[in-house]
């Protein structure tokens, strides 16, 4: 998209944004929120999480030479670290630098 | 006496805020830095940080940005990211009543960050509860801001390849999924994303391989959340 056509699409995803933290004080004054809300807070976050995670593979030619390697080895590599480590920022840049150089 | 009092207060919350300072001028700089670098300009970056206020969307929107993604996937992949801000929420409805004026700000500001630290700190009493949870919103929300802002500037003039730093969404994603799975301890969802969103990989076309993704693995965590309903 261009630099104009991304205004649009921003004042959108702010709406949403604010909707989403909106939306409790709108509907649970005080009341008791159901069961199913506990079931889809616990469960839906981790998923969309690694969909998205998927989703940024998307453009990788999975059939031809390097065949997603370098995305393979440099997620495996923030999962060690993070697990490691548990620093968010350094097994970013961990697993981003290892990716640049493996390009 | 209450100037003296208010004060405090201000360095009080500022120093609470130091270490979400930290965490958000980095990756706020990361956001700024590849936004510019996608071949947006500078003020985009804060621009977003003012309106949008909030990481993980942030830097979805400079994939939404670059893939031409249409409006039905940003709408509701923005929707479902952010969606457990609402889950926040509730537990702050009694908490943030009697905040009178600043209200809207407080909710509009509810990050992950800020959570964590308005529902950890010792409120103060009456009148100052609404100024001190503004201050630390407020602070929190700046270095966002800051951040970005220098991350857009660095990423407009500094003229560098650097192909291959979009993968630090990737990386955030990676992270955030593990965080996710210390706290709900459950492979469940896991797995359901790994199915929907491998099918989706690989059957689906791009621009609407995510949204698809996502409808599927909410319907299959439906499912099976009334098997078990049922069953009880």
């Amino acid at each position: 998209m261009q630099n104009d056509a991304i205004i649009l699409p921003i004042i959108v995803m702010a709406c949403i944004t604010f909707f989403t933290r909106l939306l409790p004080f709108l509907f649970f004054r005080g009341k008791k929120p159901p069961g199913i809300l506990d079931y889809l807070e616990n469960n839906i976050p981790p998923m969309i999480l690694l969909l998205l995670v998927i989703y940024c593979l998307k453009d990788v030619s999975w059939g031809q030479s390097p065949y997603g390697m370098p995305e393979l080895i440099s997620i495996a590599v923030v999962v060690a670290v993070h697990l490691w480590k548990s620093n968010a920022l350094m097994s970013i840049c961990a697993g981003t630098i290892l990716y640049m150089v493996l390009l | 006496m209450d100037t003296m009092k208010s004060d405090q207060l201000f360095k009080k919350a500022f120093l609470s805020t130091v270490p979400v300072m930290f965490g958000y001028v980095p990756i706020g700089i990361a956001f700024g830095f590849l936004l510019s670098k996608s071949g947006y300009m500078w003020y985009f970056a804060p621009l977003m940080s003012i309106l949008i206020y909030s990481g993980a969307t942030q830097f979805l929107a400079i994939n939404f940005f670059i893939n031409f993604a249409p409006f039905p996937e940003i709408i509701v992949t923005t929707l479902l990211l952010n969606l457990r801000h609402s889950f926040f929420g509730l537990s702050l409805v009694k908490k943030f009543s009697g905040t009178s004026f600043v209200k809207p700000y407080l909710i509009f500001a509810l990050t992950d960050e800020t959570y964590a630290l308005l529902t950890s700190i010792d409120e103060p009493e009456g009148v100052l509860k609404k100024r001190y949870y503004f201050f630390i919103s407020f602070f929190n929300h700046l270095y966002w801001i800051m951040g970005t802002f220098i991350g857009g500037l660095l990423g407009y003039f500094i003229t560098i390849n650097l192909k291959g730093l979009d993968f630090a969404l990737t990386a955030l994603f990676v992270v955030l999924s593990i965080e996710q799975y210390k706290k709900v301890k459950t492979w469940k969802p896991f797995i359901i994303a790994f199915v929907a969103g491998l099918f989706s990989l690989f059957f689906i076309p791009s621009e609407y391989m995510l949204l698809t993704a996502i409808l599927a693995g909410t319907s299959i965590l439906l499912i099976l959340r009334g098997k078990h309903h049922n069953a009880e």
